[in-house]
């Protein structure tokens, strides 16, 4: 795939196409869709950077990666020197080319995108943190500075965590991850699938983050094995970013029917317990036709799961139109060349079930869009009248998820908002001392990249915050 | 990994797991359960803790081998390890001073059971214990139900052991006793076996706490999907329970529910060698 400094397509030439797997081949497998680009087509698609003084695409990135420095050195062929440029500002480009929904951040204020013609800074990061995966030897050796003699405790291993105990490390700081699943990187391994983000991009991060000397404890549930008030006494200071693993209910008829499954159970089993797999014990329902609610990113993983299980019909169902969807655009796309059928503008009324107690279908709602709510997007509302059945042996309920009350219960000393998210300052503090937060448990459902910010900047802030302690907070 | 310590067995299919886990032994409280995971393809299989010793540092657990899985963990040989234990999870069992208390077990039951009555009787109830099984070999932990409660009052289908017929019978004659009629009654064992109880005791307006078993993954509230019906709530077993009054729950649901897998459950069954699969015993839901 030649990239075109032809300009064909006028001054700006035309942006760089992933290459991907045939849809008709990759609706039934797990291999990644995306390719990822050639050198030539990496290095021809980073010329097209005008290398603007002002660079707002950097404004665009949540950890403001110096975008036009490290595209510069893929044009000039350096790719140790980009790897470095990548590196001191994201510990975890490989995910973030590959999951960041770039057209709203950075890709989203490239001065291109108003001709349409984005500089790929996504697929570009992605080729790069590659780049690096396969030439470790190029990269300049990780020095771990003397040690600080300080401790450091991060509950969760997802993106926040991680990418705090890296930082940490790399001060000097002891760090302990305690993770309540049996393996790392939360929503990095249990959630998006291995089609979209292979595991073993995951695993390297994590390995990585074993080098610095970042000692990982799973099977460790925080507020059960151990409470926050006895993690404060056995260290300095407490990163919490334990996720937003609870699933929002519908509450609607026919919920609790045999093969109505929420998002995370359906890609947990898939993907955590690799139900996918026949060497894998987890069993998973392999049904003909499955039934999405919800227009995220985890509806788009959920039903390209369940195309690549074998339905023969998978229906995503959102009740307002493709325009509102919240997934990233690229996944959408995905969706439909692999056949997933778009029901917009319907809301579900109800899951139907047979006297097995097996659900076979759903009475739904048809949907207008009415004025805008709160959130600016225009709010659906009910066609009177308009009431259809759809026929179903799975229904996958992707609606979203909240605060998972697990750990915050057995903390109630912890300031929480009304929603039962942690409430942190600019720097990621809470209101106890030495405590400090981030991710998907303060913002509610975010992004990767929001949660590895949080981790960054909780970073600094836990290192000052170490360096005037003197001791560790008496219970 | 998580070595196991003991592993001896109990009843047919019945093993007793002693499993070194000093954090969870350390503060885990009757009623809570672990889930385990025998090797790196296994399910995650929710066990109770049975019993602790926190200056050992071990954990017991008390395992029946129903289907693949359980036959796994149950053939983890001493010095051999588990994967994965993760815990203690759920809610604590709530202890109060009730006076009399009766505690029904049917079953592999009666080994989920064995820490709550150990616990009741510890805070000063009088605990009158009911356990059932089908013959003789299936009546689990007589003995050591024996140490503290009031009475142990065994049942057999086929009157091999103590005496024959279903532990609803027994605790009705229980409850027709006014000097014996239990102010609480706490009832595991299979499905219908607690749904019988609860008919018995829901005239008597007796509070009847059950312990529900359905299909868990995470076990922390994530994935939803070991939900349950109690009164007009949805609730996650795995972080509201297990234990929930017995008379508002929707029995017929977990029936349902927890047949979900059951093809899924029979072909892998039917891929174990011969001696395998003999060794798994039939259990009612
Ligand atoms: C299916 C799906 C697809 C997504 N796709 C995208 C995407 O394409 N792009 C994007 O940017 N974002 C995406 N997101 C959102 C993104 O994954 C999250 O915003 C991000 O993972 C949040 O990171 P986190 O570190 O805060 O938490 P998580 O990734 O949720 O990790 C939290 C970790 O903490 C652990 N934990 C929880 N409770 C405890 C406890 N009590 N003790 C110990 N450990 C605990 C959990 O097991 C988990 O490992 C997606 C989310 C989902 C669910
Ligand atoms: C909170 C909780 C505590 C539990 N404590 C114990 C315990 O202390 N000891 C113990 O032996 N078991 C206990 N169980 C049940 C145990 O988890 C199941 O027996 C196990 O998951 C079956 O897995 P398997 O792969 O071996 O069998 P499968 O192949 O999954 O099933 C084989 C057969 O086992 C039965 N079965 C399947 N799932 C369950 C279930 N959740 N409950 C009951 N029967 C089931 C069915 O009859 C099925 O046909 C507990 C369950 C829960 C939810
Ligand atoms: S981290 Fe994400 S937002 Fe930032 S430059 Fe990379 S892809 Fe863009
Ligand atoms: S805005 Fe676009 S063209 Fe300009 S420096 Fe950034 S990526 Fe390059
Ligand atoms: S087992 Fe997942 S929520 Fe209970």
């Amino acid at each position: 795939m030649k990239n075109n400094l032809q300009r064909e397509n006028g001054r700006w030439g035309q942006r760089v196409l992933m290459p991907e797997q045939d849809h008709h081949l990759r609706c039934r497998n797990f291999d990644e869709v995306n390719l990822g680009l050639s050198e030539e087509a990496a290095i021809a698609e980073a010329r097209r950077c005008l290398q603007c003084k002002s660079a707002p695409c950097i404004a665009g990135c949540p950890v403001a990666v110096d975008i036009p420095a490290f595209i510069a050195a893929v044009a000039g062929t350096r790719m140790a020197e980009a790897a470095r440029i990548l590196l001191a500002d994201n510990t975890l480009p490989a995910i973030c080319g590959r999951v960041c929904p770039q057209e709203e951040q950075c890709e989203g204020l490239c001065v291109l995108d108003r001709k349409g013609q984005a500089i790929a800074v996504g697929y570009l990061e992605r080729f790069v943190a590659d780049w690096a995966l396969r030439h470790p030897e190029q990269l300049a050796p990780t020095v771990i500075p003397k040690a600080s003699g300080k401790k450091v405790a991060v509950v969760g291993s997802g993106p926040a965590g991680l990418t705090v105990a890296g930082e940490l490390a790399r001060m000097g700081h002891e760090v302990i991850i305690y993770e309540a699943l049996h393996d790392t990187g939360g929503v990095l391994r249990y959630g998006i699938p291995e089609f979209r983000l292979p595991k073993e991009i995951v695993d390297i991060e994590v390995a990585r983050l074993a080098q610095l000397g970042v000692c990982i404890e799973c099977n460790v549930v925080v507020g059960k094995t151990i409470t926050l008030p006895k993690m404060r006494n056995e260290h300095d200071a407490v990163f919490i970013a334990n996720g937003a693993g609870l699933p929002t209910m519908l509450n609607i008829p026919g919920e609790n029917l045999k093969g109505v499954f929420s998002a995370n159970e359906y890609l947990t089993r898939v993907n955590l317990m690799g139900a996918w797999r026949q060497d894998h014990a987890t069993p998973i329902p392999r049904s003909r036709q499955v039934v999405v609610i919800g227009g995220g990113n985890t509806a788009m993983d959920a039903v390209r799961t369940a195309r690549r299980l074998g339905a023969a019909r998978a229906v995503i169902l959102y009740r307002r139109s493709e325009a509102e969807m919240p997934a990233r655009i690229e996944e959408i796309k995905h969706a439909k060349e692999e056949g997933v059928e778009f029901v917009m503008l319907t809301a579900p009324l109800e899951i139907l079930g047979d006297n097995q107690g097996w659900v076979n279908g759903l009475r739904c709602q048809a949907m207008r869009l009415g004025e805008p709510d709160t959130s600016g997007r225009r709010r659906p509302v009910p066609v009177e009248g308009k009431v259809f059945e759809l026929e179903a042996q799975v229904v996958v309920n992707a609606v979203g998820t909240g605060a998972n009350p697990l750990l915050t219960a057995t903390a109630p000393e912890l300031g929480l908002n009304r929603w039962g998210n942690i409430e942190v300052d600019t720097t990621g503090q809470t209101n106890l001392a030495g405590v400090f937060a981030g991710g998907d448990i303060v913002r509610g459902g975010a992004t990767v990249i929001l949660a590895m910010g949080d981790g960054k900047r909780a970073a600094g802030a836990i290192d000052t915050y170490l360096q005037r302690c003197k001791g560790r907070p008496l219970m | 990994m998580f070595e196991i310590i003991e592993n001896t067995i109990l009843a047919p299919n019945v093993h007793r797991l002693v499993v070194r886990a000093p954090r969870i032994a350390r503060v885990r409280q009757p009623g809570q359960f672990v889930i385990v995971r025998a090797d790196v393809h296994g399910e995650r299989i929710p066990l109770t803790i049975g019993d602790a010793d926190m200056a050992a540092g071990t954990i017991t657990l008390f395992v029946q081998a129903v289907g693949t899985s359980t036959l796994q963990i149950v053939h983890t040989p001493v010095g051999g390890a588990l994967q994965d234990v993760a815990g203690p999870l759920g809610s604590a069992t709530e202890i109060e001073q009730w006076g009399r208390v009766a505690c029904v077990g049917g079953g592999l039951g009666t080994a989920v059971l064995y820490p709550l009555a150990k616990a009741l009787a510890e805070a000063g109830n009088e605990v009158t214990t009911i356990i059932g099984g089908r013959s003789a070999p299936y009546i689990l932990l007589e003995d050591e139900l024996q140490a503290f409660s009031r009475k142990v009052i065994v049942t057999t289908e086929d009157g091999s052991h103590g005496r024959q017929g279903f532990v609803t019978a027994a605790l009705q004659e229980l409850m027709e006793d006014p000097r014996r009629c239990p102010a609480v009654v706490f009832a595991v064992g299979p499905v219908p076996m607690m749904r019988a109880v609860c008919e018995l005791t829901r005239p008597e307006r007796i509070r009847t706490i059950v312990s529900l078993n359905p299909i868990m993954i995470d076990g922390t509230g994530m994935c939803g999907g070991c939900r349950v019906r109690v009164g007009e709530e949805t609730k996650f077993a795995c972080v509201d329970g297990p234990e929930f009054d017995g008379h508002l729950v929707d029995f017929k649901l977990l029936t349902d529910r927890l047949s979900m897998y059951r093809e899924e459950e029979c072909r892998m069954l039917s891929q174990l060698p011969e001696e395998l699969r003999n060794q798994i015993v039939t259990v009612r839901r």
